[in-house]
């Protein structure tokens, strides 16, 4: 007891600077913070990415239990197979007419809802109403509703028009699958554009008016300019979310009639998980991300052409 | 506007509902069409019946396929709001070395679609055992790349906190952990509630996940187990179908209807206005 209070301290314990300074707690912290989702990424993404190179290398033959390097013979045989043109034709049909005809019809709704008018709230609703409802049932639904007989055909009558049967034509059929997607996801984009147009300030409206602008020239010289921003977002989600249809395809029209709407993520499925081509599906993996990534590269390019910016 | 404009305006908008609203209806009064009737062009069932809904039970385990659909969902809505939400604390919040190389990898997890690495995660997750398990379908969306719009929106809220709350809370002797469990994550509430919604809707939807990875139909998920409603001969038995259809529908409609406000607000608010 004596001797540990007669020894002399080299450093009193409170002069000596704490290792735990603000900055390393907040080092430490930081990457505590981020490591879940950290290591999710590298498991998850990254190295399945680095997977999908790999396997596209090789060829992986599952029954034979071999796997075998064979170098860019699965890129040739990709580049040769006669099913990848009408795939990218598909994909580019789907993609194309789901975006053009979801961002034009989601800014219309929202500028329709954005007009001083009593109960907009239910209107807004109802058109959000399908984003909520579970995606395959809203794609039997419509499966149900689009056979020959079906209530598609049943509204048409009622206007006189003898519907076709959708889902045996080949152009039908693609219609088909974009209009369902259209109306299951329009009322969220619907939603984004609605928030932006309700940031536009009304005096510009007025300033614009008084300055002897049209309702159109309105529109297109101060809404569109504004809201900009938002459109470049929901044409971003919009494009990426549209190459990643399966369900709707899968449960509407397993890629027929033909191969009429076997877009490429769905090709990719029946590669890899009908036919067990592992090696094959990875590289039509690689094409599809690709894609993805020069679609979303090309648009954040453009934006300087063509989005606003306030400062 | 004039009483003219606003009658046009209603029509219009009354038009509009209808590819919206009508698929739902019919969906709902279908089921309860005897099955002979399912084609018959009414807005209302003549017969109703409930044999549709009787058949749903008995010809797949559906009691037990919705409960997996439901206790799966919610694992990766909390899961993804815990890691998503301290994620995106740090990269807003705190400075640390390798921050933005560390942000910049987790962004590029928005630029592949869990479809581009279906194949990979296949050979992975069978190599460990645990195909034909709900594993992939809850580790995948919590961890994977559909986690990081999360950690992005979360990320995008806590940059407009004032940082003069936190100075307060630092004052009164909180670390790191405090400063973000009670101080921030309190103001995250409308963040929070946008990323529980479209993360449950993500896990409730997911189907191509469920059809790669699982094969006994007591593991199924209702997506999955919908499609499974066909006759001898493949066809669909669509007053089955429609049933479990709206069995699967019905409960998130309502639960939408009544909390819309916080549903379409919450979503339009938060950092996917860009």
């Amino acid at each position: 007891m004596t001797l540990l209070l007669e020894k002399p301290a080299t450093v009193p314990a409170a002069d000596r600077p704490p290792y735990w300074t603000m900055r390393r707690r907040d080092e430490l912290a930081g990457w505590l913070f981020v490591a879940p989702q950290v290591a999710g990424i590298v498991a998850f993404v990254i190295v399945p990415l680095g997977l999908v190179v790999w396997y596209s290398l090789h060829e992986w033959n599952v029954l034979a239990g071999t796997f075998d390097f064979v170098g860019a013979a699965n890129y040739q045989a990709l580049a040769d197979d006669p099913r990848l043109g009408p795939a990218l034709r598909a994909t580019g049909f789907f993609s194309a007419g789901l975006v053009v005809l979801n961002l034009s019809l989601a800014l219309f709704l929202a500028v329709l809802l954005n007009q001083k008018l009593r109960g907009t709230v239910v209107f807004r609703t109802l058109f959000f109403s399908p984003v909520v409802v579970t995606l395959v049932a809203w794609t039997i639904v419509w499966g149900f509703l689009l056979q020959d007989n079906g209530g598609v055909n049943g509204f048409l009558g009622l206007l006189g028009i003898d519907g076709p049967n959708w889902l045996r034509g080949d152009t039908t059929a693609m219609i088909s699958v974009i209009v369902v997607q259209l109306f299951k996801g329009v009322g969220l984009n619907m939603v984004l554009f609605l928030a932006a147009l309700q940031g536009v300030p009304a005096e510009l409206y007025e300033a614009a008016r008084i300055d002897g602008a049209s309702t159109w020239a309105r529109f297109r010289l101060v809404t569109v300019p504004l809201i900009s921003p938002t459109i470049l977002l929901t044409s971003i989600l919009t494009v990426v979310g549209s190459l990643q249809v399966f369900a709707q395809i899968a449960v509407l029209t397993q890629g027929g009639p033909g191969t009429s709407t076997t877009v490429l993520v769905y090709y990719l499925y029946q590669q890899a998980f009908q036919f067990h081509h592992f090696s094959y599906g990875a590289t039509i993996s690689l094409l599809l991300f690709a894609i993805v990534l020069a679609l979303t590269v090309l648009q954040w390019r453009m934006r300087r052409k063509w989005v606003f910016h306030e400062s | 506007m004039s009483r003219k404009g606003k009658l046009l305006l209603y029509g219009v908008l009354l038009v509009c509902c209808v590819p919206f609203v009508f698929p739902t209806w019919w969906m709902a009064t279908a089921s309860l069409k005897p099955v002979n009737d399912i084609f018959a062009f009414t807005l209302l069932p003549q017969t109703v019946t409930l044999d549709a809904y009787r058949q749903v039970f008995e010809l797949q385990p559906f009691g037990r396929q919705y409960l997996n659909s439901c206790y799966i969902a919610v694992i990766v809505t909390l899961g993804t709001l815990v890691i998503s939400s301290l994620a995106g604390y740090a990269f807003a919040r705190i400075k640390f070395r390798g921050a933005g190389v560390v942000f910049v990898i987790v962004l590029a997890g928005l630029l592949v679609p869990n479809e581009v690495t279906i194949i990979p995660l296949y050979r992975m997750f069978d190599s460990l055992g645990l195909v034909n398990s709900h594993w992939p379908l809850i580790l995948i969306p919590m961890l994977g790349a559909p986690s990081v719009l999360a950690t992005f929106i979360m990320r995008q809220f806590f940059i407009t906190l004032p940082r003069e709350l936190e100075e307060a809370g630092r004052v009164d002797g909180l670390g790191r952990l405090g400063l973000f469990w009670q101080v921030s994550l309190p103001l995250a509430r409308p963040a929070l509630g946008a990323v529980a919604i479209f993360t449950f809707l993500h896990s409730w939807n997911l189907y191509l996940e469920p059809i790669v990875f699982l094969s006994s139909k007591d593991k199924f998920t209702i997506p999955q187990a919908l499609t499974q409603y066909v006759d001898a001969y493949g066809g669909a038995m669509w007053n089955v179908q429609l049933a479990a259809a709206t069995m699967s529908a019905l409960p998130v409609l309502i639960i939408f209807v009544l909390a819309q406000r916080q549903f379409v607000e919450g979503l339009a608010q938060t950092g996917l206005k860009g």
